[in-house]
């Protein structure tokens, strides 16, 4: 059955890997194009003894996941942009309070109420922008359904390890297309959580999850200990795919998710056209893979950035190569998902420009 | 590495979307690479829905195809959607028994076959889609092989009376046999 | 030489409680409210069961104050935090928010409701003291007409910022609830009966959801001594916010008639060609 190549819908094939990852607890809202993983969770939750709610908003939903992550299981949402925004708060508490949870972001066109296209428009909040404060967290950005479900055990995993909320992020073809997926066996070991907030026995103190500290000395205590935790997960979780990089071309295209999918084709093509030209394929959006780019800046004359925005990564590749190549870019914004042709011209005619 | 694209269009509950799902059932049966991506969101509340299958013996890159190498045509507004997108030489089955027009094109390969009626004959009207898929399936070289289609179809009506699966495996054929070249 | 003085405990602070002094104002009633809360724990041996959710508010620090395991909500969001401890923690745990009337009537109205309306198995302890007094004395949702706060500097004019809140009576029209009550904590006799009622919705959450609305004072945010905030709350908000039990098992209003519509009759809609 596990070994099982099945063809699923990505929004389901998300909510079968968390279930498999040891989630029971689904908190959600509606909100186009992710429903079909709320449906799932409210289908298969209540059958294995699980928990599903539907909450009144994005804004319950969040502060839910937060009561049930400080109680110790194992715990998530999803949304698309419009909702995501509405969790900012919440967000920041969870990572202030250091409570693991998994949010899905189905990411559509913006901004405000935007379209329900695919998009890459909210790398800024996820990586960034997501709440208030001094404040990271893992975001992961499969580009096929296989690896959401892979990515899905690993941003619980990710999460527990670093005790903080992991985001997963996709777009519409992710949510909404149908990929064969083989799924992992159930997980059966999951961590222990000492300190949950289960009702205090006399054998311990009481468990506090919380996130004020009014003296600023304990505030900057804490920030201190978070960016601690930030250090590590910079150190050890970058990572990307090299997709024809191995002959160091002179031209290095960069792209994720859904785009990413389509820039490979586009290598492709363009290798068969007598381009020399490789995809760096950033799979955690934060910790950005930046010394994987430096490296190919070693090599690499030029690259390009090809987003569904209006250029958001491509701000973190600027970081990476620190001015010592160019780094040019192209998108499409508001939904509009360009063709292999289109990426195609657009890259001979940034060759040309430099 | 081969990627072929196939777009299904029709009426919302003409079974486009089925038929998309038995194809790439029927791809993973034999081993490949394959995406399905359907069109979402108002625009599948009624009027008319399409998905697009890629098919490939190797990881495929984008499921979101502008030119389409085959089309399934069930109505009207989906032959005027999609005949223009279609690839040169391409291949277009289209259900003449709701579109009585001819193709504007000269470099598609077209196949009219009707659908409706092959469905009805056979006493299951809301077959029409498995119909087609055959007729299809006589025009589709190696995309799949026939043998996997109707294991799909199996697989689609596990679970209902072995009835259904008879009734739609003749649609099937019947489908075949009206698309296969003169 | 030395005399024996023979040393009896006549008042003791409750072990449901920290050692922690409270940061609340001279004559706040807080302090009360977290006396009676922790002496039901208390007494119904419930401790080591029991998970408690602070609030934003003056309360933002009542974890430091409850020897419980305990969460820090966002502004409003207690019952949505007591909604996803409730829901994954084994069915014996008591689960307890505690909420002031910015914080529950105000920017959390949606989650309380929806939390009450859900019959979430939770009791809420919500303090109305009619102003945002951590922020410095703002008009709150249940601040009285004519009354000045620092934002209603010429009294609360309804006209523009409507009448407060009466959130017991609006929870009231729910069908779910199991349990909600109004107390006072102005005089010892009010403070006696409050403690029932914080007691009969803690015996009563396991049922469903359970509201114990605490009509408090806030001396420094109303300018007045704490014995004339007490008199004050007597004689201004009692008269509108009426102390008793709205809804109890044995004494539930009409609007707790749950409805179960027959959905094999559609009334005729299937031969009318409606979508079901």
């Amino acid at each position: 059955m596990s070994a099982q190549r099945m063809l699923m819908k990505g929004s389901e094939a998300i909510a079968e890997a968390a279930i498999r990852a040891g989630c029971r607890c689904f908190f959600g809202y509606p909100i186009t194009p992710q429903n079909e993983i709320p449906e799932y969770m409210s289908k298969r939750l209540p059958k294995i003894g699980g928990v599903f709610v539907q909450a009144e908003s994005e804004v319950s939903a969040v502060n839910m996941i937060y009561g049930a992550g400080g109680a110790g299981v194992r715990v998530m949402t999803s949304s698309s942009s419009p909702g995501v925004s509405l969790m900012a708060e919440g967000f920041s508490y969870l990572v202030g309070a250091e409570v693991p949870v998994v949010i899905v972001n189905i990411v559509r066109g913006g901004p405000g109420l935007g379209g329900i296209g695919p998009s890459q428009g909210d790398y800024f909040m996820m990586t960034r922008g997501f709440g208030h404060g001094d404040q990271r967290a893992v975001v992961l950005a499969p580009s096929t359904l296989q690896e959401a479900v892979d990515l899905m055990g690993l941003a619980f995993d990710l999460a527990d390890k670093y005790r903080s909320p992991t985001l997963l992020v996709g777009d519409g073809l992710i949510g909404q297309m149908m990929e064969p997926v083989t799924f992992p066996e159930a997980r059966l070991d999951l961590p222990e959580k000492p300190w949950a907030t289960t009702g205090k026995p006399k054998t311990r103190e009481r468990n506090v999850i919380n996130s004020l500290d009014l003296a600023p000395e304990d505030l900057e205590a804490r920030v201190e200990r978070l960016f601690a935790k930030y250090a590590r997960i910079e150190a050890d979780e970058p990572r990307c795919e090299r997709f024809m990089l191995d002959d160091n071309p002179p031209l290095c295209l960069c792209a994720y998710g859904t785009m990413a999918r389509i820039a490979k084709s586009a290598v492709q093509r363009l290798r068969a056209e007598g381009v020399s030209v490789g995809l760096l394929r950033p799979i955690t959006l934060w910790p950005f893979p930046a010394s994987a780019i430096a490296q190919q800046a070693e090599s690499a004359r030029q690259f390009i950035c090809v987003e569904l925005s209006r250029g958001q990564m491509v701000e973190d590749a600027r970081r990476a190569v620190e001015g010592r190549r160019p780094v040019d870019f192209w998108g499409r914004a508001g939904g509009v998902v360009p063709s292999v042709e289109e990426i195609v011209a657009e890259v001979r005619r940034l060759i040309r420009d430099r | 590495m081969k990627e072929t694209s196939v777009v299904m269009a029709g009426f919302g509950g003409q079974g486009v979307m089925s038929i998309g799902k038995i194809l790439a059932k029927a791809a993973i049966h034999e081993g490949k690479e394959v995406t399905w991506l359907p069109s979402y969101g108002p625009e599948m509340r009624g009027g008319t829905a399409n998905c697009t299958v890629v098919i490939a013996d190797g990881p495929i890159g984008s499921p979101l195809v502008k030119f389409p190498d085959m089309a399934i045509v069930m109505n009207k507004q989906s032959i005027d959607k999609f005949e223009p997108e279609l690839r040169p030489g391409g291949l277009i089955v289209v259900n003449a028994s709701l579109i009585d027009r001819a193709l504007a094109r000269r470099d598609l390969v077209a196949v009219h076959v009707a659908a409706n009626a092959l469905a009805e004959e056979a006493g299951a009207p809301r077959s029409a889609n498995i119909a087609i898929l055959g007729a299809f399936m006589a025009r589709a070289g190696d995309l799949v092989s026939i043998a996997a289609v109707e294991h799909a179809l199996a697989e689609t009506f596990a679970g209902k009376p072995p009835s259904l699966l008879e009734q739609n495996l003749a649609i099937f054929r019947a489908g075949l046999c009206a698309g296969a070249p003169a | 030489m030395s005399e024996q003085i023979e040393e009896r405990a006549v008042f003791e602070r409750t072990r449901v409680l920290t050692a922690k002094h409270t940061h609340y104002c001279p004559g706040c009633t807080h302090g009360i409210a977290h006396r009676l809360v922790a002496e039901v724990i208390d007494e119904l041996d419930i401790q080591e069961k029991t998970i408690g959710v602070c609030p934003v508010g003056c309360a933002v620090l009542a974890y430091e104050y409850f020897d419980l395991d305990m969460q820090e909500a966002a502004h409003g969001r207690a019952p949505a935090v007591a909604t996803g401890i409730r829901r994954v923690l084994p069915p014996d745990r008591y689960v307890f928010t505690y909420q002031g009337d910015g914080d529950l009537a105000s920017i959390g109205m949606a989650e309380i409701v929806h939390a009450a309306n859900r019959g979430e198995k939770i009791t809420v302890i919500f303090i109305n003291n009619g102003i945002y007094g951590m922020t410095g004395g703002q008009m709150a949702p249940t601040t009285l007409p004519g009354v000045k706060t620092t934002t209603s500097p010429y009294g609360r004019a309804p006209e523009e910022c409507g009448h407060p809140i009466r959130v017991s009576e609006l929870l009231n029209t729910l069908v779910a609830p199991r349990f909600i009550a109004r107390g006072a904590l102005s005089n010892p006799r009010e403070i006696a009966r409050a403690k029932k009622l914080i007691r009969q919705a803690f015996e009563l959450q396991h049922t469903g959801f359970t509201f114990v609305e605490l009509l408090s004072t806030c001396p420094t945010g109303w300018g007045l001594p704490p014995e004339k905030a007490m008199r004050w709350l007597e004689h201004n908000m009692m008269p509108f916010f009426r102390t008793g039990v709205l809804r109890a098992p044995d004494a539930m209003p009409e609007s707790a008639t749950p409805y179960a519509p027959d959905l094999s009759n559609d009334g005729g809609a299937a031969k009318n060609g409606a979508a079901t």
